[in-house]
């Protein structure tokens, strides 16, 4: 029965292990004992990537996600789990330019990629024109669903500049407008429970003005 | 300092800062990330190990055996505590079902094990690990088959909740014009964004949690209780919470799992409950039964009233009283009001936003559109028409604080383009959309509770503010910033605010909207023990002078209060017996406007206001956003949140973000909020009254009665989904 137990949990890091491989080619994955007196096996993979454009470098357990990565490595914590599950949103970060639910992608997966978080975007006292939008806009209450949101928020109105096309975008031939009913469509995958969706229109209305 | 007797003009109503919009000052933080929640607190103690909570996989009955051997050996593995090998923990008054120990199951996905390793991964991993073996027992899951056993409840002051006045039977059945209809709404999440989320650290026997809390000093005697403590042991530190609504007044699994995982894994443990379990594990917002008679002369005015309510609890106490708002709102001599209670076994049922009058207004508020049509009455009119003047209705004893619902429904009416909306439903057809308009009146109480705080001003001229007062997203750290600020004449920028931690005095903390107007009147009761305090150092009379501008002035004598060097002073606010002559309300006029397409009958909503009468309002921005958060709860209670209850297995199916939805940015429109400038003087000297509830209380009558004006379909079974109506829409033709 023991034994059962821990095929499971090595064969699930080996194939982890293989995923992660095929992402990052020029990783060599270590196979590290595990002093818990058993024979189990895990696997961790070294990471290169940037974040916030600094180079970083982790040896991370390939079942990481980039967002476990993100807070609980790097101790980035602006970054949000609110489901784990690719559900809220909360944990959107921009990788290549594109946003990503970070719990939905193992962090191995992303050798070589540039990360931004909010953490990128600007700081308290340095804030970037979306994050000044939401303060001045009320654009939150509890703040949780909000780092997520604002991350969208940028790379929403990016997606509508470059022409992207949605699902309720009516003209594809015109150039592409940055509506009330276009943010929102593009906004549905972060949730906020507080509801702070009409202020988030509006903050994301100011920029895409601006 | 005791409020016992009505507020006279004082300070606040020559306010500078109090009572302006102003942007949140931990606002900055939260935008870039740097605000620290629970399970974000890498720098408050080293070497933290991570917990997994197990749940249990019945719904009742006994564990007969937990295999965890493998779970113990596999690797990185810390610590196990299990439900075979433990006690069961202790209770508080705050929790209805057990959080942990011992091999009873009362309710699904209970904790029975917590897992510590070096990493979330391992634990998770080695949780899956275990092997448990259950005796399951039957349970009733269903609340129309515990209903007929149902008793009276009781409400929060004990109280029965039935009531009577007049002959309700005999003018029923003599009214002109009658209403008898039976709503129901479903169970509901709180489906806050932050999950249940606690660091705990031991020290010894000393206990600390940072964790996410609404209610500290609840928190800190309920864990005590709970692992049998000396209160005086805990500390809780809840700086940030991301999003409560009731669902974190009190301790939870969370907290337990991760103080025992700590003292077995002998350092500090962090849990993040995982998303799925939250659901089972937690509280939700009981389903009701609800039963509306309404009967009313041909002109309109309402002889009889009677609304009963019934929903059932795990223990069969502590009901959802959705019959709260009902004596209060409109006029009638002959009244029943009655809330029953039965025994379920499903989780835990406790407060989600405006408990009980939350579905409370989903069934009278849709009941009184009925009677406006019943009764060929404009429904604004309707209300109007029976408002309630001077005394509360259901309780001609009680006295009405400040009230202007008549007002809020006038003005809404007029700002919303009600006279646009075509009294017969199903009439108004814009090309493939049906589209309907929806009033409802709102009724939240607005209570005080006694709260404290501590000012110290530095010889420099800072003011820092410190209470356990909550921020629950709710703006308290700015409005308590404006309080002091206002109190001590400084300006907003040198006052800091540090809440949420049972080191500081004690305050009323969030909850039933009673949170803004109670802590900033306690911070107001510090500031002026501390303008004596300074008073006294410098010789003048600290009550008789004005500060403003860093300076302390009276009778033509002026003091910089920077001379009285640095001073800490702490103040509460407690409340005399006159406030209980009175019956303190918030009120609103809320407004909805809906698309529904009359091929697929999706409904949009287009538009919604909310005129809300609540006293002075503290910061306009921060509370209209209290406002529009509770319309779009609303908006989702209507439309489409329901946690689907397994009546085989006894639990909630949908426990996850993607099973049970709540509104997102497609489903809510620009939405408007309206204050009027009133003032409440029997509330407390601010005048100020809360509003994070009153905006749940109506919206969601006011959608499901813009569905109807669009369709001409009522649907009084909750949530509105297409399922309901597609078939009865109007010919497409
Ligand atoms: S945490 Fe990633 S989508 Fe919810
Ligand atoms: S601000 Fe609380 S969930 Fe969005």
């Amino acid at each position: 029965m023991a034994q059962d137990g821990f095929l499971k949990v090595s064969r699930r890091g080996v194939l982890a292990g293989g995923v992660a491989s095929a992402a990052a080619s020029r990783a060599s994955i270590a196979f590290a004992q595990e002093n818990s007196g058993a024979s189990a096996v895990e696997a961790t993979v070294p990471l290169k990537f940037t974040v916030n454009g600094e180079d970083r470098q982790l040896d991370l357990d390939t079942r990481t996600t980039l967002l476990d990565a993100l807070r609980e490595h790097l101790q980035l914590t602006g970054t949000k789990k609110g489901c784990d599950h690719g559900q809220c949103g909360a944990c959107t970060v921009i990788v290549n330019g594109e946003r990503i639910n970070s719990c939905l992608s193992l962090a191995v997966q992303h050798e070589g990629d540039e990360v931004t978080t909010i953490e990128g975007l600007g700081s308290a006292d340095r804030l970037h024109p979306m994050q000044a939008a939401f303060v001045k806009h009320d654009g939150y209450q509890c703040g949780y669903c909000t780092p997520g949101q604002i991350c969208s928020a940028v790379a929403v109105l990016d997606e509508i500049r470059k022409g992207i096309p949605s699902h309720v975008t009516e003209d594809l031939d015109g150039a592409m407008q940055p509506s009330n009913v276009e943010m929102r469509e593009r906004m549905s995958g972060n949730i906020c429970r507080c509801g702070a969706y009409s202020n988030i229109a509006e903050a994301m209305a100011e920029v895409a003005g601006a | 300092m005791e409020f016992n007797a009505p507020a006279t003009e004082n300070l606040f109503d020559r306010a500078k800062l109090v009572g302006k919009s102003t942007p949140r000052i931990d606002g900055p933080l939260k935008v870039s990330g740097a605000a620290p929640y629970a399970a974000e607190r890498h720098d408050v103690v080293a070497g933290q190990a991570y917990g997994w909570i197990v749940g249990a996989a019945i719904a009742k009955g006994r564990i007969r055996s937990m295999e965890l051997g493998d779970a113990r050996r596999a690797p990185g593995v810390v610590a196990i505590v299990a439900a075979t090998e433990h006690e069961p923990v202790g209770t508080s008054p705050y929790n209805h079902a057990p959080l942990f120990g011992g091999r009873d199951i009362a309710h699904y996905h209970q904790a029975i094990a917590v897992v510590v390793a070096e990493t979330f991964e391992q634990a998770r991993a080695a949780a899956s690990l275990i092997r448990t073996q259950y005796d399951a027992a039957d349970g009733v899951h269903d609340l129309a088959r515990v209903k007929s056993a149902a008793k009276i409840g009781t409400g929060f002051s004990g109280e029965s909740m039935k009531d009577t006045l007049g002959d309700f039977d005999g003018a029923f059945g003599g009214a002109a014009v009658k209403i008898d209809a039976t709503y129901t709404t479903p169970d509901e999440a709180h489906a806050m964004m932050e999950p249940f989320a606690t660091i705990a650290a031991w020290e010894g026997d000393k206990l600390t949690v940072w964790t996410s809390n609404q209610m500290i000093n609840w928190g800190k005697r309920a864990l005590a209780s709970i692992l049998g403590i000396e209160a005086d042991n805990v500390r809780v530190d809840s700086p940030y919470v991301g999003g409560g609504f009731g669902g974190k007044l009190f301790i939870r699994a969370d907290a337990v799992m991760a103080a025992l995982g700590a003292k077995a894994a002998k350092r500090p443990v962090k849990i993040a409950m995982q998303r799925p379990l939250m659901f089972n594990n937690s509280t939700h917002r009981p389903a009701t039964i609800q039963r509306v008679r309404l009967g009313a002369g041909s002109d309109g005015r309402i002889t009889a009233i009677a609304h009963e309510c019934w929903s059932a609890n795990i223990t069969g106490e502590d009901g959802e009283h959705g019959t709260l708002q009902t004596p209060k709102l409109y006029t009638g001599a002959n009244r029943l009001t009655a809330s029953y209670v039965s025994q379920i076994d499903l989780p835990e049922g406790n407060a989600m936003r405006a408990p009980g009058e939350a579905p409370g207004h989903m069934a009278l508020e849709v009941a009184m559109d009925e009677l406006a049509e019943q009764a060929g009455i404009d429904p604004v009119e309707l209300r109007i028409l029976n408002d309630a003047h001077g005394v509360v209705p259901g309780d001609p004893e009680t006295k009405i604080s400040d009230r202007h619902l008549a007002r809020c429904l006038k003005e809404g009416a007029e700002r919303f383009g009600w006279s646009e909306r075509k009294a017969q439903p199903g009439q108004a057809r814009n090309g493939r959309w049906l589209t309907g308009m929806g009033v409802a009146a709102g009724y939240r109480a607005g209570p005080t509770a006694k709260s404290a705080a501590r000012v110290s001003l530095s010889a420099d001229g800072k003011l820092k503010v410190e209470t356990d007062m909550t921020d629950i997203g709710t703006g308290s750290y700015t409005i308590i910033a404006q309080t002091a600020a206002e109190t001590m004449g400084l300006p907003l920028d040198s006052v800091t605010v540090e809440l949420g931690d049972s080191n500081f005095p004690v305050s009323s903390g969030s909850g039933g909207q009673w949170g803004a107007a109670s802590s900033t009147a306690g911070v107001y009761a510090a500031c002026v023990n501390l303008r004596r305090m300074i008073g006294e150092k410098l010789g003048f009379d600290g009550d008789a002078a004005d500060f403003q501008g860093g300076l302390a002035t009276l009778d033509g004598q002026g003091w910089q209060i920077t001379e009285a060097g640095a001073l800490s002073a702490d103040g509460e606010m407690t409340y005399g017996d006159f406030k209980s002559d009175y019956d303190v309300g918030t009120y609103a006029a809320h407004f909805a406007e809906v698309r529904v397409d009359a091929f697929t009958g999706e409904v949009h909503i287009t538009r919604m206001l909310a005129v809300c009468d609540a006293g002075r309002i503290l910061n306009p921005l921060s509370a209209r956003s209290q406002v529009i958060g509770g319309m779009v709860m609303a908006a989702g209670a209507t439309l489409m949140e329901d946690l689907h209850v397994d009546k085989r297995f006894g639990f909630f199916a949908n426990h996850d973000l993607a099973g049970y939805e709540v509104p997102v940015h497609a489903d809510i429109p620009h939405q408007e909020c309206i204050f009027l400038d009133t003032l409440d003087p029997i509330v407390s000297p601010m005048k100020a009254k809360g509003v994070g509830e009153l905006g749940i209380c109506g919206p969601n009558a006011a959608v499901a009665n813009a569905v109807y004006n669009a369709t001409g379909v009522r649907v009084r079974e909750y949530p509105i989904t297409v399922d309901k109506y597609l078939d009865r829409l109007p010919a497409l033709a």
